[in-house]
């Protein structure tokens, strides 16, 4: 196998036992795979599981039944059946995520919060953060800003911090969630170039995008969840 | 970020609880809790009041005998260890030097009438340190990583506000390098503006020192940002436990659920 990710017949339902156990089906029969380099983006509508099968993935939500295979550390493990530990290990060495909302601890300066996946894996802190300012610049937050908590930024500067937080490592696998949504157009085109260039260094992606023209631009291959729709 | 940091895989468990149980008389205070700490992992005990979870968290530290099962502990020399057969030098050594222990009421944890350096000294003291300028530098260093103003050095701590007082039993705990810490509801009595700091604080602190650790707490958003894992108790039982963000954000029991959702939004 060369894929990064590799999914077959997951599936995950929801059973709500606060509303008398009702079983919510999200997906099912998830089969993709993606490899080195490229960037696959996820079409449906809202509601359609786009985002459940991101989590899924990085094994935030839990898969009850099928197979995420994902090449780590030179081998494949299943995310379906990991320990806790592993995929704590998968997400520090291997998948890194962007999620839509940033969720900060209070209290940490913005430069920190984008460096810190860097000094998490072992990277100098002086390092990183020269990393993070270069990333936070591009992505046009100014320097007065960095050593302020994200907290009180507004919407789209919050998923800037976001954005370069997720692209400052050098992981193998990422996953966007509507990474361009609250974005103006040059810093939609900044993003564009960002996953440009980690194609350009074979990382494979998995994109929510509702932009049909970024879509266009990114995408080098749409998988239409409403096929894995669990019809109840 | 609200993640905490990650830990490394590491093969061999730091503790191990198996079937751990405790009645009193007939009331089963905890059942059947079985579980392994890696090192630098850390571990959140939730549940409500009542739950168990401060039963399990003194079985685990040594501090109440279980009516069942058994808590065993890899002692430096990296063999696993039976915490009921340990010699009291054995005991001494691990309360004293491998382990922490945060109280909820910091007034537990320290002596309020001597001063900040002495409580933080004296951990040093029982180690066998005894050059006084070496000590009183230590201290010193250990005021400034939890953020005390090192001119506070000799104020004893009952002249000090709630969140001070907990950030020197913190400072108390790790000056010894310990490998294990527990820590029952650290945020517990403090104001919430307070709590941030604080957590931000020992989220730093565990990540640095590479520490293991087992939270006990009720409130969902401290598992959150410390732990790794969580395991959910009620009524002496764990109901459920797992990766702490896929527990909370995809819970599968129904406590759980009804746990989850019982947050009110801020």
């Amino acid at each position: 196998m060369t894929a990064m990710i590799d999914i077959s017949n997951a599936e995950k339902t929801f059973t709500m036992h606060l509303q008398g156990g009702v079983e919510l089906p999200v997906v099912r029969g998830v089969s993709f795979h993606v490899e080195p380099g490229e960037c696959v983006v996820l079409s449906g509508p809202s509601g359609a599981g786009k985002s459940s099968i991101l989590k899924m993935i990085f094994g935030n939500y839990r898969c009850d039944g099928g197979r995420i295979g994902i090449r780590h550390q030179g081998a494949v493990i299943d995310l379906a059946t990991a320990e806790p530990r592993q995929v704590l290990s998968v997400r520090r060495s291997t998948i890194g995520y962007v999620s839509q909302f940033l969720r900060a601890v209070p209290r940490v300066a913005t430069i920190d919060v984008v460096a810190e996946p860097l000094i998490a894996n072992g990277t100098a802190r002086a390092e990183a953060r020269e990393k993070a300012g270069a990333l936070l610049r591009r992505l046009n937050i100014p320097e007065r800003l960095w050593a302020l908590p994200p907290s009180t930024f507004s919407g789209g500067e919050q998923q800037r911090v976001n954005i370069a937080r997720g692209f400052i490592s050098d992981l193998p696998i990422l996953l966007l969630d509507e990474p361009t949504a609250s974005l103006d157009a040059a810093n939609r085109a900044v993003v564009v170039e960002l996953i440009e260039e980690k194609k350009r260094q074979g990382v494979a992606m998995v994109a929510i995008v509702h932009d049909d023209e970024i879509r266009h631009l990114i995408a080098d291959r749409v998988v239409d969840v409403t096929s894995f729709a669990a019809a109840a | 970020m609200a993640e905490p940091q990650d830990v490394t895989l590491d093969d061999e468990p730091l503790l191990v609880a198996e079937h751990l149980g405790k009645n009193y008389g007939r009331l089963t205070a905890c059942r059947d809790v079985s579980f392994a700490l890696f090192p630098g992992e850390v571990l959140a005990i939730v549940g409500e009041s009542g739950s168990g979870k401060s039963t399990l968290l003194q079985l685990l530290s040594a501090q109440l005998a279980p009516s069942a099962g058994r808590v065993s502990y890899r002692m430096r020399d990296g063999v696993l260890r039976d915490l009921a057969a340990l010699g009291e030098a054995e005991r001494r050594f691990l309360f004293r030097t491998d382990w922490g222990y945060v109280h909820q009421d910091p007034a537990q944890g320290l002596r309020m009438a001597v001063s900040a350096g002495a409580n933080v000294g004296e951990r040093l003291m029982a180690v066998g340190w005894n050059h006084y300028g070496r000590i009183r530098d230590t201290a010193s260093s250990w005021l400034e990583r939890v953020e005390i103003d090192t001119a506070r050095i000799d104020d004893a701590p009952r002249t000090y506000s709630g969140g001070m007082r907990q950030r020197l039993q913190i400072a108390r705990n790790l000056v010894t390098e310990p490998r294990l810490v527990f820590m029952d509801e650290p945020t517990g009595g403090l104001d919430v503006s307070v709590q941030a700091r604080l957590l931000d604080l020992m989220r730093n602190l565990v990540s640095e020192l590479g520490l293991a650790a087992i939270v006990v707490t009720h409130d969902l958003a401290v598992a959150r940002l410390l732990s790794h894992r969580v395991m959910v108790m009620k009524g002496g039982r764990v109901v459920e436990t797992g990766l702490t963000d896929q527990v909370l954000d995809d819970p599968r029991e129904p406590y759980t659920q009804l746990l989850v959702s019982s947050i009110l939004p801020a």
